[in-house]
């Protein structure tokens, strides 16, 4: 069991003052092995703080982060699934499915976790599974409107990942999971 | 008994010794082993007794004691706070403190503001609901320290910041501090490092409580109270600021910026002004922190009046989208000063998108003109301009208030900056990113499919450019990567039902890409293989869907 916690989009201190309150409390370091970030911290306070949940920090860079020294993209192998990572401004149209599965294709990766959006989103398609965390601040977004604070929790077994999403309604932390299964054959050539 | 006989007897036994030593020492016999109780009943006695004492003797660490102690007898439980009002203990310490900083002209300035420390400790124990008490305190402590130069004594100013933190503690709520009206006076006295320091833990108060200022009012005596974050006090800018703290400082305003807010907007459009009056005085260092949260925040002002017209007949209505989006060209201009042009280019097309969806054509332009300018004149640097231009395509595809000349305008503009951007395949991924310029899925979104078709082939074209400019320098071909990105994209307007983009076309593709990977001249690429690999089951997968997409895929032939 290994557990990848997915966030991005923060937009600390531009859009958002801090993360929630609720989030702040459930985040504790030790708990996760692993931490991915879509981008848009943006100052180093909050890499520093995602640091001290994780050493294993991985974070692609977002059109308003500070360092602009991030990768624009980042894949790695978690178990048996290879993920790919990417803020997301670079993809057009913002959003659209079907651009991101074409990213998805060239990093060759089972998950994709993307933002930008500011909109949480777990779809699957033929070529794997796309992530969105959504805002973990719920930061304003020119693209989505009512932006609830969200982010993702992966659960990696072997072939399996569930994917738990929070967000934050209405001040109540709601959860909802999501199964996902990889077919031993997926990457076999025709 | 003790009340008639007793004390009265023992202070004059400590007055008419006339030895300092012994007199402090008998002083805090007295209050350390007699009640409380006793010393609030005899509290007029006892303090009458300060001013006869030898003028060396430290009277103010007596007093402060004594406070202390009644301070913590007040904690203890709240049923004894009605005898403190019923002796006027408030009343009794406030004129003996005076007193004893009167006669002891030569105490030293620490001496005098511990002693209010303690007094102000007392009375936010005792009579916390009496602001006036407690201003009073402040403002005893302003007299004292007024026709001095600013303090220099590190001591002293500890003093101080424990003196304006106090009520920050007890109340956790900077409404209340700001209504005290010495509060601003006190920290006017503190020199410049420690005036930041009190505004940092009064900003760290507000956060920690997640305390929400709401009227301009209140901002703006918020504002006055931290001004040395604002701005450069003495308009001499503080060089010797670390480059990390002055960082933290200003991220800690912007981070301010989010708690001010008001649910009505005509006042939050009165608080948008006032901070922005503000920011505008911090000068070019602090414009970058300060300018961005105080957009988002008008941003969504604008959101929330979205709908709603403004412009009812016989009612004036200041706050609008349109008065609002004025206000914030001025204020994304201001960045011009530091000069930050890739900051302002994403303001102005976050603007852009949110004129868009007010409607309002022509702010929605003058926006996308000022990015522009800024792209043409300001952006240098090639991997910036990759990322702008990509901003400027991705808010422009957006984009569904436009005209067609105006549309076609910034089209233009952004597929002819595409084309020249310093490297090949930046200019590639680029171009193709524009064919979306022309085809918005939308009911009523524009569907160019020449227009599309055109962007891929220069895609395409250029691509071919790259390679043939890796066989001149390298001696190998590239990677074949652009032209599989760029086959992508055919399929993904195949799909629409773009009539330009045919299977014939798109079977073309497949073959060249085919041909450029077998060819001796290219050099491998495992993640090109395993992209082309992937695409083409993408396709198969397409195929075997049956269906109208089967339909369409069927005359592809891949192997």
């Amino acid at each position: 069991m290994v557990l990848v916690l997915a966030l991005g989009d923060l937009h600390i201190p531009h859009r958002a003052p801090d993360l929630p309150a609720k989030f702040k409390s459930m985040l504790v370091p030790g708990k996760i092995q692993h931490i991915i970030c879509t981008g848009n911290l943006c100052i180093k306070e909050v890499h520093d703080y995602l640091k001290s949940l994780c050493p294993d920090l991985h974070v692609t860079r977002g059109e308003y982060d500070e360092d602009t020294r991030y990768p624009e993209t980042k894949t790695l192998t978690i178990g048996q699934f290879k993920l790919g990572l990417c803020h997301g401004h670079q993809i057009i149209p913002w959003g659209d499915l079907d651009s991101l599965a074409m990213l998805q294709r060239q990093l060759d990766v089972d998950i994709l976790v993307t933002g930008h959006t500011h909109q949480f989103k777990a779809y699957k398609h033929e070529g794997g599974v796309v992530i969105n965390p959504g805002s973990a601040t719920g930061a304003y977004s020119s693209i989505t409107y009512d932006v609830n604070p969200s982010f993702v929790l992966m659960d990696i077994d072997s072939l399996r990942v569930v994917v738990y999403v929070y967000e934050l309604i209405d001040g109540e932390v709601k959860v909802d999971k999501i199964d996902f299964k990889k077919t031993a054959t997926a990457n076999a050539s025709q | 008994m003790y009340k008639e006989t007793v004390l009265p007897r023992i202070l004059e036994q400590v007055v008419n010794c006339k030895d300092d030593i012994a007199q402090h020492y008998l002083m805090d016999c007295i209050i350390q082993v007699f009640p409380d109780e006793y010393h609030l009943q005899t509290l007029e006695t006892l303090l009458s007794a300060f001013p006869q004492l030898q003028p060396t003797v430290d009277i103010k660490t007596v007093l402060s004691q004594l406070m202390d102690r009644l301070s913590n007898y007040a904690a203890s439980s709240a049923e004894v706070l009605p005898e403190f009002l019923q002796v006027e203990a408030f009343a009794k310490l406030s004129s003996a403190i005076g007193k004893v900083i009167e006669a002891q002209v030569d105490m030293p300035i620490v001496g005098a503001i511990t002693l209010y420390v303690s007094l102000l400790t007392f009375t936010l124990r005792v009579h916390p609901d009496r602001l006036d008490y407690v201003d009073q305190v402040l403002g005893a402590c302003v007299k004292k320290l007024s026709g001095k130069a600013k303090l220099e004594d590190s001591k002293a100013t500890k003093q101080i910041v424990a003196l304006l933190s106090a009520p920050l503690e007890k109340y956790n709520d900077i409404v209340t501090a700001l209504k005290l009206s010495n509060y601003p006076r006190v920290m006017d006295h503190l020199d410049n490092g420690t005036n930041k320091v009190m505004a940092v833990v009064i900003i760290q108060s507000i956060m920690k409580n997640s305390t929400c200022i709401s009227t301009a009012d209140k901002v703006e005596a918020l504002f006055e109270l931290i001004k040395g974050l604002i701005k450069d006090m003495d308009g001499t800018p503080d060089d010797e600021l670390d480059e990390e703290d002055f960082k933290e400082e200003q991220n800690s305003v912007a981070r301010l910026i989010h708690m001010l807010y008001n649910d009505d907007p005509e006042e939050m459009l009165k608080i948008i002004c006032t901070v922005r009056k503000h920011i505008l005085l911090g000068g070019p260092k602090r414009l970058p922190f300060t300018v961005p949260p105080l957009v988002f925040s008008s941003l969504k002002l604008v959101r929330r009046l979205q709908g709603q017209d403004g412009d009812v007949i016989g009612e004036e209505v200041p706050a609008t989208p349109k008065k609002i989006f004025q206000i914030l060209h001025q204020t994304i201009e201001a960045l011009s000063l530091v000069p930050s042009p890739e900051l302002a280019l994403r303001l102005y097309l976050q603007c852009a998108e949110a004129a868009n969806d007010c409607d309002l054509e022509p702010v929605a332009y003058e926006f996308f003109t000022q990015a522009f300018i800024l792209y043409e004149e300001e952006v240098a640097d090639s991997k910036a301009q990759v990322t702008a231009i990509h901003l400027i395509i991705g808010t422009l595809q957006r984009m569904n208030i436009f005209g067609v000349e105006n549309r076609d305008t910034l089209t233009h503009k952004a597929t002819g900056y595409s084309a020249k951007l310093l490297k090949k395949p930046d200019q590639c991924r680029a171009v193709y990113a524009c064919s979306h310029l022309f085809w918005v899925d939308d009911q009523d979104g524009i569907k160019d499919g020449e227009r599309v078709l055109l962007c891929l082939k220069r895609a395409l074209r250029i691509a071919n450019a790259a390679q043939q400019m890796a066989n001149v320098t390298r001696g190998s071909s590239g990677s074949v990567t652009l032209f599989i990105e760029i086959l992508n994209k055919y399929l993904y307007f195949f799909e629409k039902g773009n009539p330009q983009i045919t299977s014939s076309v798109i079977q073309g593709l497949i073959e060249l890409i085919n041909t450029e990977m077998q060819s001796d001249n290219t050099t491998s690429d495992p993640s090109a293989d395993a992209f082309f690999a992937s695409t083409l089951r993408y396709i198969q997968f397409q195929k075997q869907k049956g269906g109208a997409m089967g339909e369409k895929y069927e005359p592809i032939k891949i192997n």
